[in-house]
């Protein structure tokens, strides 16, 4: 049966030399199709001797099925090239630019507010927000800041006018976000003074304030965030504690040192100026003053309606605007309000 | 408040550095905004006396000089100073000397001749920025002496940055107790001598306003040499101290005022007619001050007078007419307590201010009233000469100093830290302060020169500050735990914001005030009653608060455009102002927060996939869309002076009006020099934080049934509308309803449009029967023919 063996590798002599499908199944017929040498073989087996018949048949099948085999796995081989062809084809430049919109970003102090926000709000303090056109009452008196207190000159303050060109009266921009203070104070009173305990007050108020002073270092605009907490044993250690807590969280560091001393503002006393130093860095060794702070004045607790001899809190003042400054290392405050893509990006 | 570091010393000398002292000051409360040396490092340069002058006889503008350097034998110096002249004492740099600039004095030729020293102007010691020549010192200054030493230049310039409650530290004699208190350093206050009268002549005074001024000492002195020079010694104190020597009386007054903290005043009592008056202004009363401003008192105004006419604003500034000059020779001087109250905000009030309002509105040392003019006395019959007349001292009842009682529990509750009543005793003794200790109770009794001491807390601020507060203890707080409301229908600000971020925008931060154009431009707003002006505004540009947040984000565009940046994106979160005689907290003023956006440029950023569409109304509209989401907006169109009338949209939130949407006016677009039309928007704050909570709706397991319709409309047909009209008689079992295309153009009719819609139908019960479909897709069509004349499209 040597022929068999010849049409075998014939077969796959024939298969392995074409590429085409087409080409392939026209081979196929040669050898499988209905004249094909395999087929006619079989045909042969009838005129065989019955005894010769089943080794013959036996080896024909042997034979056919090998063609087959050649025969499907060159289709594989021609489908498999077919394929990658057209995957070459479509491959892409996976190193150009994805299509996505182009991402904004927020403000940095916007970025340093929210930040300060949620550290406070880890230790269950609130955000209050107030007017920015304030009354005087609110942003000075309430604050024990009486008329003609020498205090208010520390503020040069924006006043409005009125229709007719006259000063409007009782009314300013607030120079600090402190009336928030005095305004939850009193909201608070009236919600909860009935009761035996009226609950803690924690808070947080950051806003746009207002002086009158521009230069390098001073915006006419500027951000700040009052801390409010006012309680049964609120001391001015506690104040200490939560202030030092608060500078190393933010700063994401315990290589600073923090510093209070001494200071006066009419609405707290104790009251300090807090100072900030870093152990490392391009500032290193400098003493950075950071926030103003201090036990609330019992005449502000009183003026809300608290009993001073029953609550004491403190009260604290930060500059966002610097603390944003320190934190990315920005040198000019006015970057902040010049709206130049090209630094708020940096942002983002 | 300026000072001189060896003039505080001759009162209290404690064993500190200066650094240290500063630093101990500043942790007291008395903040050391600036310590300087009044002059920078050098050595060996001595008072030197130029014994001869030659020309140099190799060069014009040399002279060789024979300096008498206290060494015995005269020195040859080479000079080129132009005012270099025999008989002068100047100072001398002897050679080995190191002079500021890093410069060191050799033994040297010049010009062939070998000079071994050199003569000094003011500039070369770093004594003053510029010199024209050698600087010159007095006649009797002594040969040899090290300058440094005979000028007193190893000092200090210490500069407080007082707090306001600290009045009593606006003096050398303050300052001293402070350190004396902080330090335990023995103090050595100045003793003043009552001076004896020598003529009986004086002038009598009258307090006409006692609660204003309870206190008034007057003193004449005649004869005095008004031109007699100020010591050296005095004018260096007082220009260290920050104050310009003027003339010897002047600066006496100026030098007690230093020393003592209490402001006095100087008249010509030639110019006195009758008896002196403290009392407050008349009507339409004027004077004409030594500023040569003059003033139209108001009546809360506290005057000095005589018996015709004003002389001065008492404790503010005198006038000019009764005030010394070089020619004076007869003084009545003046020492008074003039209550803070009667003077703080008065000197404001007229736009200027002085040494001497600054002390009075927060508070003189009425225990020290008669000391200052004795003390300005001595030194006027010292320096000018002359005689005293007796003190005429005019008293009424001066300001209360009821004791406060301070409970050491108290203390200790407030600043967390337990301190007992032996401590604080020892804290109260070390500030001298006179008290009586009941228990745990100080009966404290403030002294005349605080006036920040009415109340406990007060005490436990002393307390706090001598104890350090460094060395109170931060412990973590403790507090009650309660969780926080958290809204689930509220969105956090922040969310908001960084909602609009990832879409691309930007936040900026930008003033209030803006310009009053960009009111007019953006707001309509061009009349007086609708603009909420400043009284002092920053600059002309800003000076209205803004009612929308437009020209700030416009103004912006501009400036990025300026530098390049062509696809612009920004929005802002901020109040805008309007008034409004209702609004709430503050009567006047509604004061609602917004945010408002702007889009320029590109729709995408440029690239190499994007085909460079520009942003229109539709993108940002999208935006906006998706903002709210899931909430359903309604857009009206809307007339608004900042957008294009065809192009603007009023925004409906659940029916409420909450802002609007617009490409910029034609009209701005040209006047801001703009290439095309930014798309604005502003929303009010509060209604984008408003969210919902999800609510389940059963979901279909039935099959959908989809089918389009396309319908043929008038141009000018609101979608809106339509979709309104549709809504009202949509079939129950349409569950969406989707335009998927707007087509205008060949094959439509001229003035129409084609809408084409996708309609969803299901039902959550059954399968949909082929003719229920085809009746609500019937019922859709003569709904849309016979409300709004669509005609369906083949």
């Amino acid at each position: 049966m040597d022929n068999l063996d010849q049409i075998v590798s014939e077969a796959r002599a024939a298969f392995a030399a074409i590429s085409d499908p087409d080409a392939l199944e026209q081979a196929k017929a040669r050898f499988l199709g209905k004249s094909g040498q395999i087929t006619e073989l079989l045909k042969g087996l009838g005129k065989l001797p019955p005894e010769e018949k089943k080794t013959a048949g036996a080896a024909i099948n042997v034979a056919k099925t090998a063609v087959e085999n050649a025969l499907n796995k060159r289709r594989e081989a021609i489908r498999k090239a077919a394929l990658e062809a057209r995957l070459a084809e479509e491959a892409l430049d996976v190193t150009l630019p994805g299509r996505a919109e182009a991402g904004g970003g927020l403000h940095p102090v916007t970025r340093t507010l929210e930040r300060i926000e949620s550290l406070f709000a880890s230790i269950g303090f609130e955000v209050a927000d107030g007017p920015e056109i304030e009354e005087d009452f609110h942003n000075f008196t309430a604050l024990n800041t009486p008329e003609d207190h020498p205090a208010r000159s520390m503020h040069d303050t924006f006043y409005l006018q009125n229709p007719d060109g006259s000063l409007a009266d009782k009314v300013l921009l607030r120079t600090h976000t402190s009336p928030i203070q005095a305004r939850y104070m009193q909201a608070h009173v009236a919600k909860y003074g009935r009761l035996e305990k009226m609950p803690e007050i924690r808070i947080i108020a950051p806003g746009r304030v207002y002086r009158v002073d521009s230069d390098a270092t001073h915006s006419p605009m500027f951000h700040q965030v009052e801390g409010l907490w006012v309680g049964e044993n609120v001391s001015f250690a506690d104040l200490k504690g939560v202030i030092a807590d608060f500078l190393k969280s933010f700063f994401e560091t315990d290589d600073l040192t923090v510093r209070f001393r001494p200071s006066f503002f009419p609405f707290t006393e104790p009251s300090a100026e807090i100072d900030v130093a870093f152990m490392s860095g391009a500032l290193k060794g400098r003493w950075l003053e950071i926030a103003g702070c201090g036990m609330v004045h019992p005449n502000v607790l009183q003026i809300a309606g608290i009993d001073p001899e029953k609550y004491t809190g403190f009260a604290f003042g930060f500059g966002p605007d610097r603390l944003t400054m320190l934190r990315y290392g920005v040198n000019d405050l006015r970057l902040f309000f010049e709206g130049d893509l090209r630094f708020l990006r940096q942002f983002a | 408040m300026k000072f001189s570091e060896s003039w505080l010393r001759t009162l209290v000398d404690p064993k500190l550095t200066s650094e240290e002292l500063s630093h101990l000051l500043t942790m007291a409360g008395l903040e050391v905004e600036e310590l300087d040396p009044v002059a920078p490092a050098f050595d060996s340069v001595v008072v030197g006396h130029v014994l001869e002058v030659v020309k140099h006889p190799d060069a014009d503008r040399l002279n060789v000089c024979k300096v008498d350097t206290g060494s015995g034998t005269p020195s040859t110096i080479v000079c080129g100073a132009p005012n270099v002249a025999v008989g002068l004492k100047v100072p001398c740099a002897l050679p080995g000397a190191n002079l500021p600039g890093d410069f060191t004095i050799k033994i040297a030729k010049v010009r062939g001749i070998e000079s071994s020293g050199m003569l000094c102007s003011a500039k070369e010691l770093g004594l003053a920025e510029d010199a024209s020549g050698l600087l010159i010192l007095p006649a009797d200054a002594p040969v040899g002496q090290s300058i440094r030493q005979y000028l007193d230049l190893d000092d200090n310039q210490f500069e407080l940055k007082l707090t306001p409650n600290r009045a009593d530290c606006l003096s050398l004699l303050g300052i001293a107790r402070e350190v004396g208190a902080i330090t335990g350093a023995a103090t050595c206050l100045p003793v003043v001598p009552e001076v004896p009268a020598t003529i009986a002549d004086m002038r009598a005074v009258v307090l006409d306003a006692p609660e204003a001024c309870p206190l008034y000492c007057g003193r004449v002195v005649k004869a005095v040499n008004a031109k007699a020079p100020t010591p050296e010694w005095m004018k260096r104190r007082l220009e260290r101290s920050g104050i310009r020597a003027i003339s010897a009386l002047v600066d006496i007054t100026n030098y007690v005022m230093l020393e003592l903290g209490q402001p006095l005043h100087a008249f010509d009592n030639t110019k006195l007619e009758g008896v002196v008056h403290a009392r407050l202004a008349k009507p339409e009363e004027k004077l004409l001050l030594l500023n040569e401003q003059t003033i139209a008192v108001d009546a809360d105004i506290l005057m000095i007078s005589d018996d015709v006419k004003p002389l001065a604003m008492a404790g503010i500034m005198g006038g000019e007419d009764s005030g010394i000059t070089l020619e004076t020779s007869e003084l009545f001087l003046e020492s008074a307590f003039f209550a803070p109250k009667a003077i703080a905000g008065r000197a404001r009030r007229y736009g200027f201010g002085s040494d001497a309002s600054h002390r009075f509105e927060r508070g003189v040392d009425f225990g020290g009233t008669r000391r200052a003019i004795e003390r300005a006395t001595q030194l006027i019959l010292e320096i000018c000469g002359g005689q005293a007349g007796p003190v005429v001292e005019a008293k009424a009842a001066l300001p209360a100093r009821p004791p406060v009682r301070l409970r050491t529990a108290r203390a200790e509750k407030v600043l967390g830290l337990p301190l007992g009543a032996e401590r604080i005793a020892g804290l109260f003794r070390g500030l001298a302060l006179s008290f009586e200790q009941q228990g745990d109770d100080f009966l404290v009794t403030p002294p005349s020169w605080r006036f920040d001491m009415e109340i406990e807390e007060d005490l436990i601020e002393e307390i706090a500050r001598l104890y350090g507060y460094d060395n109170i203890p931060s412990p973590a707080p403790r507090g009650r735990l309660k969780m926080q409301l958290q809204r689930e229908a509220q969105r956090p600000a922040f969310r908001v914001r960084q909602m609009l971020a990832d879409r691309g925008y930007q936040e900026v931060v930008n003033f209030a005030f803006v310009e009053e154009g960009w009111e007019a431009d953006f707001a309509a707003k061009t009349e007086e009653v609708d603009l909420i002006r400043l009284a002092n505004p920053i600059a002309s540009q800003m000076a209205v608060m803004r009612s929308t947040l437009f020209g700030g984000l416009i103004a912006n565009l501009v400036t990025n455009l300026k530098r390049k940046q062509n696809r612009v994106r920004l929005f802002e979160v901020g109040r805008t102002f309007h008034r409004d005689a209702a609004a709430t907290p503050v009567a006047g003023y509604r004061q609602p927060w917004k945010l408002a956006g702007l889009a320029f440029g590109g729709a995408l950023p440029e690239g190499w996939a994007n085909d460079g569409r520009k942003v229109d109304f539709y993108d940002v509209k999208g935006d906006i869309e998706a903002l709210l989401a899931p909430s359903e907006l309604r857009f009206e169109k809307l007339a608004h002076p900042a957008l294009h009338p065809g192009r603007a949209a009023r925004v409906l939130l659940d029916g409420r009006d909450i802002g609007n949407i617009g490409e910029l006016h034609p009209e701005w677009v040209q006047k801001y020099d703009l290439t095309v039309a930014p798309v604005l928007f502003e929303l009010e704050f509060d209604a984008l934080k408003a969210s919902v909570v999800p609510a389940y709706a059963e979901v279909s397991k039935f099959p959908v049934v989809v089918r389009d319709m396309a319908v043929v409309v008038d141009r000018n047909l609101a979608l809106q509308s339509l979709f309104d009209g549709l809504k009202q008689q949509l079939p129950a079992l349409v569950t969406d309803l989707q335009l998927f295309d707007v087509y205008a153009g060949k094959g439509v009719p001229e003035n129409k449009k084609s809408l084409a819609f996708r309609i969803v139908m299901q039902d959550t019960q059954r399968t949909l029967l082929d003719s229920e479909v085809d009746a609500a897709m019937q019922q859709l069509v003569s709904c849309l023919e016979q409300t709004f004349s669509a005609q369906l499209r083949a």
